[in-house]
């Protein structure tokens, strides 16, 4: 019991502070200026040196530097603010984008058993011997996509309040933006992905990855981009507009309405709100690569290695457990990044998009295509198999 | 006369620019392409690391003013004042006095440049009849703490000076008839 709680805690840790906030932090230097630097033609930040290294670090020094600085900026509440709902705000804004990662699979469950788990013909499944342990991610959650769906939807409230509560204009704008963009993508949202849940026929994140093991004719990893290609483009689009950055970028809105919903909040708690948008960005990367990249499948990969060609059960290129694990959370990590990666390149390429294309985009093209996608996948799914 | 209309060149705007999906893909290549050139190499970025790394002058860089001496050490200035005549920003100072040699007639007892007034126009080197006073020394007009530093002496402007090979009293016979 104690050391369930013990094992749970580390897993928080390890997750949260050991993956999410590291990372999101990470992005806020090289997501957003150092690669926007490379895009653009530019060096980007690497003036700042640390105490006895004379070398530039890639410009590592500025995110301590910018940290220090957060933390000991001065921190200004608007005489006419709502002071609670002020405060609390960049907490409620930052509570959703890590209550996230519950769900997230970095890994299958782990083997305990005597003899290492195999694949089993005709099922594209490990099976394990002994007892399994949830080690890999932090709760395996039957209702995984719901709870997704629950906790990212309330991710809104801490933009809207502290939109609302800075009483400022510009924030109370960028709050409504933020609600009304939430509104026109929660739809869709739901709707894209229905047709994957009626592939996959469950909720449960990890199983969704193990199912994605399978190869279609015998070589074709299921992946979910392989079986609904339009739901992923659908899904991606929607989940970016959700982390409210460009060019989904309405609820700040730099150009029109200064920083919209953030521009009341200054020191750590203007740190904090930035740090949840970067969390939630990496968290994109991470869903959707669960559910449409495999996850942490590699093609061909197997429990006990690697089985080219048609499913049998001796492995091509036999591998020890513990190194399949390895490369399991590898590969779930570099696809986690390489969706990070093409979100900013999106960012650096695209204009924002103005207020009203962002609904018409919602409501009158990708609500139409999830249903759309739904339709034929039911009639593909009931009808011809 | 006929009024000439240029009609401006607009891009097709066909059902497969509008559809967006394509032309994002486009401009994602673009930036990609960008993004890996500078990751790998970075020859297209044009930042120079200042002061670290300096950007050359030209060679015809107008720097900091210096007075050129004769071969036995002296200043080739004669204190003809036409420097400090033609000045616009009158910030040659020039004390004239006589020279014991009977073959030099003046020279300058005291010779300051004002650079907070010069306007580094290059009329002065212009001016001078003897290649005594140059502006190729090359080096940035500091900034001062004080504004007596920005008072440059004759000393001073002689450290920075070289030795001229004009010769007094004209070009050489020779290199004249070659110039015409």
């Amino acid at each position: 019991m104690l050391l369930d709680l013990f094992v749970i805690l580390l897993k928080i840790a390890g997750v949260v502070l050991g993956f999410a906030f590291p990372l999101g932090a990470a992005l806020t230097l090289f997501g957003d200026r150092k690669q926007s630097a490379l895009v653009q033609n530019r060096v980007g930040p690497n003036r700042a040196r640390l105490p006895f290294i004379p070398a530039a670090l890639l410009g590592i020094p500025h995110l301590i530097a910018d940290s220090i600085k957060m933390i000991f900026k001065e921190d200004i509440i608007p005489e006419k603010a709502n002071h609670f709902w002020h405060t609390i705000a960049p907490a409620l804004s930052v509570f959703p984008a890590i209550a996230l990662w519950a769900v997230i699979p970095f890994m299958d469950q782990v083997c305990l058993g005597t003899s290492a788990p195999a694949l089993v013909e005709g099922t594209f499944r490990d099976v394990c011997t002994g007892e399994t342990r949830n080690w890999f991610s932090i709760a395996n959650l039957d209702a995984g996509l719901l709870y997704v769906f629950a906790i990212s939807s309330i991710s809104v409230y801490g933009a809207a309040i502290a939109g609302w509560a800075s009483n400022n204009k510009y924030s109370l704008l960028g709050g409504l933006r933020s609600s009304a963009q939430m509104i026109s993508y929660e739809v869709s949202m739901a709707l894209s992905i229905m047709g994957l849940l009626i592939v996959y026929g469950t909720l449960n994140l990890n199983e969704m990855a193990a199912l994605q093991g399978h190869l279609l004719f015998g070589w074709l990893p299921m992946w979910g981009i392989v079986v609904q290609p339009l739901s992923f483009f659908l899904f991606f689009v929607i989940m970016m507009a959700e982390t409210k950055r460009a060019p989904f970028n309405a609820p700040e809105g730099e150009s029109e309405i200064v920083a919209g919903y953030f521009t009341e909040f200054s020191s750590m708690k203007f740190g904090v709100i930035q740090l949840s948008e970067y969390i939630a960005t990496v968290f994109v990367g991470a869903l959707v690569s669960t559910l449409f990249l495999g996850g942490w499948q590699i093609p061909w990969l197997y429990a006990d290695g690697f089985h080219f060609g048609t499913e049998s059960a001796e492995p091509t290129l036999a591998l020890p457990y513990w190194l399949v694990v390895m490369l399991r959370i590898g590969a779930f990590s570099v696809k986690t990044l390489l969706l990070v990666w093409l979100q900013f390149m999106l960012r650096w390429t695209l204009p924002s998009f103005r207020y009203d294309q962002i609904m018409t985009l919602g409501w009158k093209v990708l609500l139409p295509l999830s249903l759309l996608n739904l339709f034929v996948t039911a009639f593909v799914v009931t009808v011809l198999l | 006369m006929a009024v000439q209309v240029r009609q401006a060149v607009r891009p097709e705007r066909n059902s497969w620019v509008s559809s967006y999906l394509p032309e994002v893909a486009r401009g994602l290549a673009v930036t990609s392409r960008q993004f890996f050139r500078n990751l790998f190499g970075g020859q297209d970025v044009a930042t120079i690391q200042y002061p670290e790394v300096k950007r050359a002058y030209p060679a015809r860089y107008r720097g900091l003013h210096r007075l050129t001496y004769r071969d036995d050490g002296q200043v080739r200035c004669v204190a003809c004042m036409c420097c400090s005549t033609v000045c616009p920003a009158q910030c040659i100072h020039i004390t004239p006095a006589e020279h014991d040699d009977p073959g030099i007639e003046k020279y300058p007892a005291s010779f300051v440049i004002d650079e907070l007034r010069c306007i580094v126009c290059g009329l002065c080197v212009e001016a001078c009849p003897c290649d005594a006073i140059r502006m190729d020394s090359g080096i940035h007009a500091h900034p001062f703490y004080e504004r007596d530093r920005a008072f440059l002496n004759k000393d001073y402007l002689m450290d920075l000076g070289c030795p001229s090979t004009a010769r007094q009293g004209g070009i050489h016979k020779g290199s004249a008839d070659k110039q015409h």
